[in-house]
């Protein structure tokens, strides 16, 4: 590989010459014109306790750039992934951010995952103004960091309260129960922009109970929840949990109908959840029965590639990469502030996560559709626009 | 034994490492850092310099560390735990106070003051949160005593997700960036001054007779357990200003970062310099620090994260092959003296004397 | 009140999942005073075992069950599931002593001699690299296990407001988790092997002396501890359908909790010491602070270590110089 051996070079020539370049390449940042490949960096955690999610975002930035090459790159030029794991760690996010700018020259970055590890990597990138994307940090702070920081998922206030309305205006549910993943930001965040909204749609929160990621045993929990005789419950965690924790309350005769956010979308879900997941909704990007050749095509080449049924962050990971090649597609010369400015104005692209539009915050706008998981299926159920 | 070679070693004018122990010599390192500070950025480039910083912060961790298991003999397995109080305090002080007196931070030299008196209350909060861990903990032995302080950590953890005034799981973001390499690298000389003098202070004599043979030490009339409580207080002050370093450096705490793979990560680090040498706790920081950067080509080259699994057979192989680690009880200077007066290198049997106790063949 | 129930019921079954672990860990700990990290990722390696065995044999080895009784593919199936559930199990339990071999071999036997804090680090290591290791073979996403089971109801008792449910799998965590128990306790007192195990726990040097091969008994020890281990990861699987590389570590230092709970290096002890941690997790999601729930076990250890450091069933032994 290619890639591989030209970061070998920079280490082998010595340290000499490495400080050197990076003393040239400070000089140089903002300026950099297109070379002989186009370099693009990926910072994800691929260990740890988080890998599956990272590895599912990698899986859909190597489809986006495959699909570009093959189209003969940007402008005549291959684009080059350079992808760095990060453990989930942030200083080690933060450290490969900066090596990426600075030794690899990266046009862009895209990445992370979770906001804790974007908001490590935001300041270094606004500091070199290389614009960077995140797929799928909710957290809203992230892109407040400076004019470089996108994201092309949705932030949790938007998604908390479609899934407010879904249930107050579709199930027509009075009482809900909320049950969110403790360790994770994106479950907390959509918690409670999701009660914000909730309340003030007139309904009620009858219990409001938690777990932990990693967690397999939930029934105590549900027990409780039980008792409380919610209309509704909102579990908006990652499928790793929620099919174990649909079966458990299943099992525990809960009849409730379970809604949840993008982050069930993966075929894992039902593969541990099986037909628990029966009258369960989840807001989402996409639809896989979207008959718009973008999300078929996509999902075709990515079952191609992976031989699997792509997830929620593989669709975001190909929409990152896929909405900054248009950018940059727009540029003359392809310089980081140029690749910044079209980035900031995308309009309308259409991407397999639904049009998204850059708004002055730098979030993506788009329609969240929601879906019904019924026999291993997600069908369609309706479209909720901003 | 051992200790009063030193002794003498320190008495000795010739010895170019007697200075060691005076704080000249200390001071003149941290007017170099200070000068170094505005010329190094520019020398490494901003990757290798990220890297520095970063290894400044795993010295202290480490050092400190050191104190309470290389040299004090007890097995802590928390440090991360301490490590997020002081970044927690420290970053919540500073967040809280600049957003109420955005003033500060026009002034360099009293943003520097607010920054150092965060660090100070984060380290005096990790102190006492050490001293309410070490005084019940402290009593039980070796490795209960490891996983009673692996589950303080985690029991820190918790607590810190279920705090709402620091965010929660979302943790504590929009924190300054204040830690310089000036400030990192000052206060590792400082930890490395500060554990030195200790170690080699009367008090040091306590901790080394703890580790040595408790039951004999207190046969002697030692207050063991006042010595280990000082010692993992100590090591949690250190750990805390770390803390605070980290915080100020990467902006953004959040409670899964302190899990116990990074307590792990800070015991790898002292196991590999050596328990009960600060010399080698201070290589292996930054060592283990770089290596892991140097080891991101290989990641490029096969596709997959090799480097959690080579750092845990070189773990492995370290105890099966040279327990004692690089360094052993000894110090860069000591292994300088040999190499000068033309010895040859103790043998490796000699060096496994000297580690930490047998830890009571019950 | 039905509620009140229910807790009992989760606590016993998650409790049950914890003994599994807790013994093993309890048996090693006895006769190496060792706290063998690596524990829960060899209960790990159990159930991947179990994982890939049913993916890739589990057919053929309900189809050999089916011929065995020769019954329909619909009839008895319960039995056959049963059966493939113990088959997958002893072949887990198997793999987990090859591995829990290896460890022992290569890892802590070179170490034998030096001092416990080394054997510690290297147990740490050797934790370490499973779960990294695992992460490369097994790829870190979740894997569904197959479910044997799908056709089992779960038992219910009382109506709406008052319901119950037990689901078959739970009572079989439990009463597997106290069956082994037993078994052990039978082995550990009133077998050749078991008073070897017991002198070696109590002196090496002496045992040795009167002539028990010291190495021997400690390997075997491992040996059981192991495909103890094993057999919990592909229970645990099987209940709670979910495996992941990093599924060992936590549920291995609660084990470990539990076992000092109950008192270090006595079975008995790890059992009860697994139930009260199960019940008291149960209790504390169900009616208070479920956020801390993963500080629940820690908290319980450093309590007991502070007032009782032998724990509930143990025996105090005074330190010699």
């Amino acid at each position: 590989m290619n890639l591989g051996t030209s970061v070998l070079k920079v280490t082998r020539v010595g340290i000499l010459k490495g400080r050197l370049l990076a003393a040239v390449s400070t000089l140089l940042i903002g300026s950099s014109v297109f070379a002989a490949t186009i370099k693009i960096g990926e910072v994800g955690s691929m260990t740890g306790s988080e890998a599956t999610f990272g590895i599912s975002t990698h899986e859909g930035i190597e489809l986006a750039i495959k699909e570009q090459n093959a189209k003969g790159g940007i402008k005549g030029q291959k684009i080059e992934l350079i992808s760095l794991d990060d453990q989930g760690k942030p200083e080690e996010a933060a450290i490969a951010t900066t090596k990426l700018i600075t030794q690899d020259k990266v046009v862009a970055i895209l990445g992370e995952v979770a906001s804790s590890r974007s908001l490590a990597m935001a300041p270094i990138a606004q500091k070199y103004k290389v614009p960077m994307i995140s797929p799928s940090s909710t957290n809203p702070k992230v892109t407040a960091v400076g004019d470089h920081i996108f994201r092309v998922c949705f932030i949790d206030p938007f998604q908390g309260a479609v899934m407010a309305k879904f249930a107050s205006e579709n199930l027509k549910a009075k009482k809900v129960a909320i049950f969110r993943d403790v360790k994770s930001d994106y479950s907390v965040g959509l918690s409670d922009f999701f009660k914000e909204a909730f309340l003030k749609a007139g309904g009620e929160v009858v219990v409001d109970q938690s777990y932990s990621s990693g967690e397999v045993d939930f029934n105590s929990q549900l027990t409780s929840i039980r008792a409380k005789k919610p209309d509704v419950i909102f579990l908006p965690g990652y499928y790793t949990e929620v099919g174990l924790i649909a079966k458990q309350a299943r099992k525990l005769g809960i009849k409730a109908a379970i809604l949840g956010g993008d982050g069930w979308d993966s075929e894992k879900l039902y593969e541990i959840g099986g037909k628990s997941l029966n009258n369960s909704y989840f807001s989402n990007h996409y639809s896989q029965d979207d008959q718009t050749p973008a999300v078929q095509s996509f999902i075709a080449t990515y079952k191609k590639a992976y031989n699997k049924i792509p997830d929620g962050l593989g669709a975001l990971g190909y929409d990152a990469a896929r909405v900054l090649f248009a950018a940059m597609e727009t540029t003359k010369t392809g310089s980081t502030a140029e690749v910044q400015g079209a980035l900031a104005k995308t309009k309308d692209f259409q991407g397999v996560t639904g049009k998204i539009t850059m708004d002055e915050m730098r979030n993506a706008t788009k329609s969240a559709v929601v879906l019904e998981v019924k026999d291993g299926k997600f069908l369609y159920k309706t479209t909720i626009n901003p | 034994m051992k200790n009063k070679k030193q002794n003498k070693n320190a008495l000795n004018p010739t010895d170019p490492f007697c200075g060691f122990a005076s704080l000249r010599w200390w001071l003149l390192a941290v007017a170099v850092v200070w000068v170094l500070n505005s010329i190094l950025p520019d020398l490494m480039g901003p990757y290798y310099f990220q890297i520095l910083i970063l290894a400044g912060i795993n010295v202290i961790l480490a050092v400190s560390l050191n104190l309470v298991n290389g040299f004090t003999g007890q097995f802590s397995m928390g440090h991360a735990g301490f490590m997020s109080v002081g970044g927690y305090i420290s970053a919540y002080i500073t967040t809280q106070l600049i957003v109420s007196h955005p003033e500060i931070m026009n002034d360099a030299i009293l943003g520097s003051a607010v920054f150092v008196g965060s660090l100070l209350l984060g380290g005096l909060g990790a102190t006492c949160t050490g001293y309410l861990v070490g005084l019940p903990s402290l009593r039980l032995r070796g490795d209960y005593l490891a996983i009673v302080t692996l589950g303080f950590g985690e029991i820190i953890r918790v607590v810190f997700l279920n705090m709402d005034a620091v965010g929660g799981a979302r943790g504590l973001s929009g924190i300054m960036q204040f830690s310089s390499f000036g400030w990192v690298f000052t206060l590792a000389i400082f930890t490395v001054f500060t554990v030195w003098r200790v170690v080699h202070s009367a008090q040091g004599r306590v901790l080394l007779s703890i580790r040595e043979d408790e039951i004999a030490a207190t046969a002697m009339g030692v207050n063991t357990t006042q010595g280990k409580v000082r010692a993992f207080a100590m090591g949690a002050f250190f750990a805390g200003v770390a803390g605070g370093l980290f915080a100020h450096y990467l902006t953004i705490m959040s409670p899964g970062t302190f899990d116990f793979n990074r307590s792990f990560e800070i015991i790898i680090m002292v196991v590999l310099g050596g328990m009960g040498s600060i010399s080698g706790s201070v290589v292996a920081a930054v060592l283990l620090t770089s290596l892991k950067e140097a080891l991101r080509p290989l990641q490029q080259l096969t596709g997959v994260d090799l480097r959690m699994v080579i750092y845990s057979l070189v773990l492995i192989t370290m105890m099966l092959a040279r327990p004692s680690g690089i360094f052993g009880t000894r110090e860069i200077g000591d292994i300088y003296r040999d190499w000068r007066a033309g010895k040859a290198p103790k043998d490796a049997k000699k060096l496994k004397a000297s580690t930490p106790s047998k830890g009571g063949a019950a | 009140m039905s509620e009140f129930f229910q807790y009992v019921i989760n606590g016993l079954s998650q409790g049950g999942t914890y003994a599994l672990v807790a013994l093993g860990y309890t048996m090693v700990f006895g006769i190496l005073q060792l706290i063998n990290f690596a524990h829960g990722e060899v209960y790990m390696l159990g159930a991947f075992t179990g994982l890939y065995t049913l993916r890739f044999f589990g057919a053929r080895i309900v189809e050999f069950y089916n011929l065995a009784l020769s019954v329909g593919a619909d009839q008895a199936s319960t039995t056959v599931a049963i059966l493939t559930a113990i088959t997958v199990i002893v072949i887990s339990m198997i793999t987990c002593a090859t591995v829990g071999y290896f460890v022992e071999r290569l890892a802590y036997r070179p170490l034998r001699n030096s001092p416990r804090i080394n054997l510690l680090i290297t147990a740490v290591g050797v934790s370490l690299f499973f779960q990294y290791s695992g992460q490369l073979i097994f790829g870190s996403s979740p894997q569904p296990y197959p479910d044997l089971f799908e056709n089992l109801e779960s038992w219910t008792f009382g109506s709406d407001e008052n319901l119950l449910v037990i689901n078959p799998l739970q009572v079989f965590v439990f009463v597997t988790a106290i069956t082994l128990m037993l078994i052990l306790r039978h082995v550990i007192f009133n077998t050749r092997l078991g008073r070897a195990m017991r002198a070696v726990s109590f002196s090496h040097e002496l045992s040795s002396l009167m002539g028990i091969p010291t190495n021997r008994i400690i390997t075997a020890t491992f040996m059981i501890g192991s495909s103890l281990a094993g057999a919990a990861g592909v229970m645990v699987g099987m209940t709670y359908p979910k495996v992941e590389p990093l599924m060992g570590s936590l549920p291995g230092l609660k084990a470990f909790c539990a076992a000092v709970l109950g008192g270090i290096g006595n079975v008995t002890g790890a059992v009860l010491g697994s139930f009260i941690l199960g019940l008291a997790e149960a209790f504390l999601s169900g009616y208070g602070a479920p956020t801390y729930k993963d500080a629940l076990a820690f908290t319980i250890l450093i309590l007991i270590l502070l007032v009782k450091p032998s724990g509930l069933l143990g025996v105090h032994r005074t330190e010699k110089v």
